[in-house]
């Protein structure tokens, strides 16, 4: 595996990169997520918003999981932990937040939070819903990082292995510690009356937090892609991103040269879990509940072989698989519709996903271990460029 | 006092299931240094492997009219001979075809392909050609009799059968790691390979063994599994079982990874943790003990109750 000093001086961030740096970036992300929300929002189908919903939630979630599987070199498997934090969270905010401020969980917000499916909408351009949304979310990501931070703190402490282990655990204490929290509260005068304590330990127990008001769109989803994918960018070319290279490449090293280890990876860590909680929120409100039963280790899996697959360290290739592994499982289920309707019943094909999902994941370990595109991004890609000579990988660590 | 003996039996019982499987973690992390997440499921297939042997090759508990009808003696070693082979063979394959293509790669590698290997066995094993997505029932292999009563309480012969055969693979596991030539072996790959192979010790050959021993004793563990809970064969990739696999790890961790009387320990302690807390405590919060002693374990004491703490060698 190359190291980050041993690659050549061109795959640094060139002037054309450089260029862009102050606010363009900002300004063509949310040209960007207006124009997905209303030009081409109307003209998709539900399903098909639906597909590309769940396309902006997985990059969120992928490339905030590449800061710490990634660049970090670390391993966390409770990924889907953080995203349940902080969908309760939101969902609290949200819902007890509609409660006190309009007297019911009913839609409050303006045009940029509809979805022209649920109809013809002749609101405000911005309302307060908006607001209380965009403070859930915030909260839900804020939730996470401090759970992070708790998390991460003891466990960075020691080899990579142990993190691994800890936010396998995580994540299950986090699914039953919410399970067993208080139903839900449904009565207006009820929810007046509990005290914000009360409130943030009544998340619906195991029936899951319900009846949320649909708040996600295109808009949100893919404004909070490009927040995403401008910090981690920016985060990769700076000196901390250095330092996580370094810290995945030779801890020891690392150290050596003067990098806070324990530090450093923590606030990877930290800044991982907020996005997987923002995440949450978005997620929540799209289909308009949350269960943490749905966000278990399995979830956890789906976002590491979206991150093992794109590559460890590469910000647009988890992106991509991130989008091309949510839209696999529609692709297959299609091709397995079709070919049981012409097999007898006693051959019918199971769902093969999770099968195709593991050999993919073992074979591409051992074929290609940094993952489809390794450090590299898509913007390193110059194909008018003569191929440098000195483009080979270095040795193998011992 | 019922409720107290009770307990201890039962997590006394547990307990050593989970210490059973935890040597398997145990003993690969402590030759590979790396985790095997692909254990757990060797148990799990060591206990569909005892219901296949005992269903369908041995036809037993088929009989509807009279589905406790003790089976004969000679069936329970059979079977666990069995699920202990098909276990270390498949143990033998999965290291030869998925971590041995790897043994050089950075550790975090490794760990994603034993992820893989684990869910790949899931979800083939709940295919309809193997073992199908229903749970099944094992059928009883021992008479359904209690062996003593002490001071009111019942003790199952079951319970007994699993707590005697656990303690009695550890001494034969404690004979072989550390009276025998081969155990030397694998206690010198652990503490050095590189050295180990100078010393004209055939490192790949120990490193299958250690898969290979820790496979069947997991089998073991399934086994005696399905015969505490005869109707816990939950689907192969249940929850259920992920549970119980991670309970294992946790006590391996617990013990001090790589430290073979430390997985022991920890298997009994999580166990007995497991069920007071259920008992005396909250039962809702079953998981949450285990994974909090994890927790504190690992902020006070990384290396494990048992385990000494190394620094990491540059």
């Amino acid at each position: 595996m190359a190291t980050r000093a041993s690659l050549p001086t061109g795959s640094l961030p060139s002037r054309w990169t450089l260029l862009p740096r102050n606010g363009l970036p900002a300004a063509v992300g949310i040209a960007l997520a207006l124009g997905l929300h209303f030009w081409l929002q109307p003209a998709m189908s539900p399903f098909h918003t639906k597909v590309m919903l769940d396309s902006g939630i997985n990059i969120i979630l992928a490339v905030s999981l590449t800061l710490v599987n990634g660049f970090t070199g670390q391993f966390s498997i409770g990924h889907a932990g953080f995203m349940a934090l902080g969908g309760y969270a939101s969902a609290a905010i949200m819902y007890y937040g509609s409660y006190r401020l309009w007297g019911g969980p009913a839609f409050a917000g303006g045009v940029l939070s509809w979805t022209t499916s649920q109809g013809a909408f002749d609101g405000p351009w911005l309302a307060g819903g908006d607001a209380l949304f965009v403070v859930a979310c915030l909260g839900g990501g804020l939730v996470a990082a401090v759970a992070g931070y708790l998390v991460g703190l003891p466990s960075l402490r020691l080899r990579g292995d142990y993190l691994a282990i800890v936010t396998l655990g995580f994540g299950e204490i986090v699914r039953v510690v919410l399970q067993s929290s208080r139903y839900q509260l449904f009565d207006a005068g009820e929810i007046a009356r509990a005290s914000p304590l009360h409130l943030a330990t009544t998340l619906g127990g195991s029936l899951g937090f319900i009846s949320l008001p649909f708040y996600t769109t295109l808009f949100w989803v893919y404004l909070f892609v490009g927040v995403t994918l401008l910090v981690t960018y920016r985060i990769k070319y700076s000196s901390y991103g250095r330092a996580f290279l370094a810290i995945r490449e030779d801890e020891v090293a690392a150290e050596a040269m003067g990098i806070h280890t324990t530090r450093y990876k923590v606030r990877a860590f930290v800044l991982s879990a907020f996005f997987a909680g923002i995440a949450g929120a978005l997620y929540a409100h799209s289909i308009g509940s949350i269960n943490a039963t749905e966000l278990g280790f399995q979830k956890s899996f789906d976002l590491i072989i979206m991150v093992v697959l794109g590559g460890m360290g590469s910000i647009s290739g988890s992106a991509l698989a991130a989008v091309l592994l949510t839209m696999l499982p529609e692709v297959l289920r299609k091709v397995t519709e079709h070919i049981n309707q012409v097999l007898p019943a006693a051959y019918a094909l199971p769902d093969l996903r999770m099968i195709i999902y593991s050999l993919a994941l073992i074979l591409m370990m051992i074929l290609r271990p940094q993952g489809l595109f390794g450090l590299h991004e898509i913007w390193d890609w110059r194909p008018w460029r003569r191929p440098r000579p000195s483009s080979k990988e270095g040795p193998p660590r011992p | 006092m019922t409720k107290l003996i009770q307990t201890l039996m039962d997590g006394t019982a547990v307990g050593g299931l989970y210490a059973l499987i935890a040597l398997g973690y145990t003993m690969v992390y402590g030759i590979l240094k790396f985790i095997n997440f692909a254990h757990s499921d060797v148990f799990v297939l060591g206990a569909w492997m005892s219901w296949v042997v005992a269903v369908q090759l041995l036809g037993l508990g088929l009989d509807a009219a009279a589905p406790t009808t003790p089976a004969p003696v000679w069936a329970g070693p059979l079977v666990l001979v069995a699920a202990m082979a098909t276990c270390g063979a498949a143990g033998f394959l999965i290291e030869r075809l998925a971590y041995k293509p790897l043994r050089a790669a950075p550790r975090l590698n490794v760990l994603i392909t034993a992820i893989g290997v684990s869910l790949l066995l899931q979800n083939t094993g709940q295919l309809r050609v193997f073992f199908g997505p229903y749970p099944k029932r094992m059928p009883p292999l021992l008479p359904e009799r209690t062996l003593v009563e002490v001071a009111g309480v019942k003790v199952p012969l079951v319970d007994v059968v699993v707590i005697g055969m656990v303690v009695g693979l550890m001494l034969g596991l404690e004979w072989l790691i550390f009276r025998t030539k081969l155990g030397r072996g694998m206690r010198a790959v652990s503490y050095s390979p590189p050295t180990a192979a100078l010393m004209g010790i055939n490192v790949n050959a120990i490193v299958s063994f250690t898969f290979v021993l820790g496979s069947a004793l997991a089998a073991a563990a399934g086994f005696l599994y399905g015969m505490k809970y005869p109707a816990g064969l939950k689907q192969p990739a249940d929850a259920a079982w992920v549970m119980l696999g991670l309970k294992a790890f946790v006590a391996a961790v617990v013990g001090g990874i790589g430290n073979v009387r430390g997985a022991m320990f920890g298997g009994f302690l999580i166990g007995l943790l497991e069920f007071f807390g259920v008992a005396y405590l909250e039962p809702l919060y079953r998981d949450v003990y285990v994974f909090s002693l994890l927790i504190l374990v690992l902020l006070f004491r990384p290396a494990g109750l048992l385990g000494r703490a190394t620094v990491e060698k540059v």
